[in-house]
């Protein structure tokens, strides 16, 4: 930020414990308030009773209250901490090792690959398991693919190759994707494809969240482990190897992470934009562009937008909205406007 | 004791692209070699080579007395600091942020710089002085301040020899006063430095010794008034050169410009 930049937009304007703190506080209070909305409301102590009931193992199967709090409710506001702390800290992820506060998961093709997978499964009929498989399958092929074309093209800008490669795979996968929409059911398959492919957590289940939730974990660890290193890769490759950094190992074992983090929620929730873009930017904004901070703060601002979102996708109207369609009107306007703020230099 | 960074025979270039050969030189603590060539004449081609971040066409790079080619990338970072051009970075980081990531290179894999990597960093700002400046987005410092914050980044690396991207080039009059100043203060506080320029006045200023550069290959290496002659220079960059002496004793280049309606 500039030297005209408020007290709240300069960078680490916000001390990183401050803003960590004031984002749990809120999520602590927008979680159990996301409990209570929906078509069947509830009030905050029947949710407490049917929690306390489960503790002391005196819940009733088939209670009405029971089953929405822990069959529906809690799942969804779980599966939506998920995906927005996933795809932002991803982003976040992309954003530093790319040096380009301009890309998001969707580069290298990864978004558009694991829907294509997924499309797959839906278009083949198989088990929901199995379309999360091969979304993450789908995720990893194009993700692998970018990276091979990436590696044949030699002695140009490399990041500009890597980013490019994953602009022509995802559009290549997007085509494929359109194939299969044309040649799908158009009263089974293709409704389903398209729910899909606009993103939303409306038919996720407890189950689900099994496989995504450590695949998650899996992907984070390393990058939090490898914080410093990969701040120092915002500075370019020369300058990062000349610090000390392998600077090609590096980038490919965080892209490696990352993609695993995003195919992973990509999987359980459909494609969603926008939140791996705008929320690095917005965290970025709190906390300054030291990854070791960033971090941290994105993935907690990711679960709390995606929790808000989502809470709005099922209450707003009679029939659920896709998340992909609000985070991209919420998404769309918020970068238009930083566009315009046309500042020299990202923050 | 070996001299910090030496080159034997060197070949410079990529695959299929030789930019330069038959390139010997040293530098040893306390010493600065000013790099003195036209555009193209391959010096940012060589510095890349003494750093490890290309490799070398033929010939021998040394650190500190051992091999280059298979030394650990940390490891070289522990020898040898480059300083590049001062540029924007796209993220506005701190001046201090910018500092410690000199530290990258004496951390483990997964370690977070400690609070004795944030004093080294306090340090090297406080040694160039920018010690106020230390919480400033570096994106709002002037050129000149940019400079002495990748020198500082570079002190706090504590390698013994820097490498310096025409560390002089896009700063006005003053700033490069300044810059110069520090440059050889901190020679004459130890460390080797190798640096390239494109004005021979400032090999005059601050180096120990030049090496002149000429497609690639070093056509005089020496101290600067034995190298940058009349004629080496006349010949080197084209245009008719004359070295004049200050009443000061310093000595200065003159180009020779065509007066206009003669010749």
């Amino acid at each position: 930020m500039g030297r005209r930049a408020g007290a709240l937009t300069g960078p680490g304007a916000m001390r990183s414990p401050g803003a960590v703190a004031i984002l749990a506080l809120l999520l602590a209070a927008a979680v159990p308030a996301a409990m209570l909305v929906g078509p069947y409301p509830l009030t905050l102590a029947q949710v407490l009773a049917a929690v306390a009931a489960r503790l002391s193992g005196s819940a009733t199967i088939g209670d009405s209250v029971d089953t929405v709090v822990f069959a529906i409710r809690l799942p969804r506001v779980a599966a939506a901490l998920l995906v927005g702390g996933a795809l932002a800290a991803a982003g976040t992820c992309y954003q530093t090792l790319f040096r380009n506060p301009l890309v998001s998961p969707d580069i290298l093709g990864v978004s558009a690959g694991a829907g294509l997978g997924a499309v797959l499964g839906i278009f083949l009929s198989l088990p929901v398991a199995a379309i999360q498989g091969m979304a993450f399958a789908g995720g990893l092929a194009c993700v692998a693919l970018v990276a091979a074309v990436a590696a044949a093209v030699r002695g140009r800008d490399p990041i500009l190759v890597l980013v490019l490669a994953g602009v022509v795979v995802g559009a290549l996968a997007g085509a494929a994707t359109s194939l299969l929409k044309v040649l799908a059911d158009p009263y089974d398959q293709l409704p389903a494809i398209t729910f899909w492919l606009l993103g939303s957590l409306a038919s996720i289940r407890a189950g689900d969240l099994v496989p995504a939730l450590p695949a998650v974990a899996v992907g984070l660890v390393p990058l939090v482990l490898l914080r410093w290193r990969i701040n120092v890769l915002a500075l370019g490759d020369d300058e990062a190897r000349a610090l000390g950094v392998e600077v090609r190992r590096l980038r490919a074992g965080v892209i490696l992470c990352a993609t695993l983090v995003t195919a992973s929620v990509v999987a359980i929730a459909g494609v969603v934009g926008w939140v791996g873009l705008v929320i690095p930017h917005v965290a970025r904004m709190l906390v300054g562009p030291g990854f070791g901070r960033l971090l941290p703060v994105a993935a907690l601002l990711g679960a709390l937008y995606m929790l808000v979102v989502d809470t709005l996708a099922r209450s707003i109207g009679t029939a659920e909205v896709p998340l992909g369609i609000l985070t991209a009107a919420i998404g769309a306007p918020f970068f238009l406007w930083l566009l315009a703020r046309g500042r020299r230099s990202w923050s | 004791m070996n001299p910090l960074v030496e080159a034997g025979g060197l070949a410079i270039g990529y695959p299929g692209r030789a930019v330069g050969r038959d390139i010997d030189l040293a530098v040893a603590a306390g010493e600065v070699l000013c790099l003195l060539g036209p555009n193209g004449s391959g010096k940012t081609t060589l510095f890349r080579t003494l750093l490890g971040l290309l490799p070398a066409q033929g010939g021998t790079v040394r650190l500190g007395g051992d091999p280059l080619d298979r030394m650990p990338r940390p490891e070289i970072g522990r020898r040898a600091a480059y300083v590049p051009q001062s540029h924007a970075p796209v993220f506005p980081f701190s001046a201090h942020e910018v500092v410690l990531m000199g530290r990258t290179a004496r951390l483990g894999l997964f370690a977070q710089p400690g609070a004795a990597d944030r004093q080294a960093a306090d340090d090297a700002l406080a040694a160039v002085g920018l010690a106020e400046r230390a919480g400033s987005p570096y994106t709002d410092l002037s050129g000149g301040q940019r400079q002495l914050v990748l020198i500082a980044r570079a002190l706090a690396q504590a390698a013994p020899l820097l490498v310096m991207d025409e560390p002089t080039a896009s700063l006005d009059f003053g700033n490069q006063a300044l810059v110069l100043t520090e440059i050889r203060r901190l020679a004459d506080r130890g460390l080797g430095i190798v640096l390239s320029t494109h004005d021979p006045d400032h090999a005059f200023a601050v180096g120990d010794r030049v090496a002149l550069l000429q497609d690639g290959r070093i056509r005089g290496l020496g101290a600067p008034p034995e190298v940058l002659t009349d004629a080496a220079l006349s010949a080197v960059y084209g245009v008719p050169v004359s070295v004049e002496t200050l009443a000061s004793g310093r000595r200065v280049c003159v180009p020779a410009l065509a007066e206009p309606g003669t010749g």
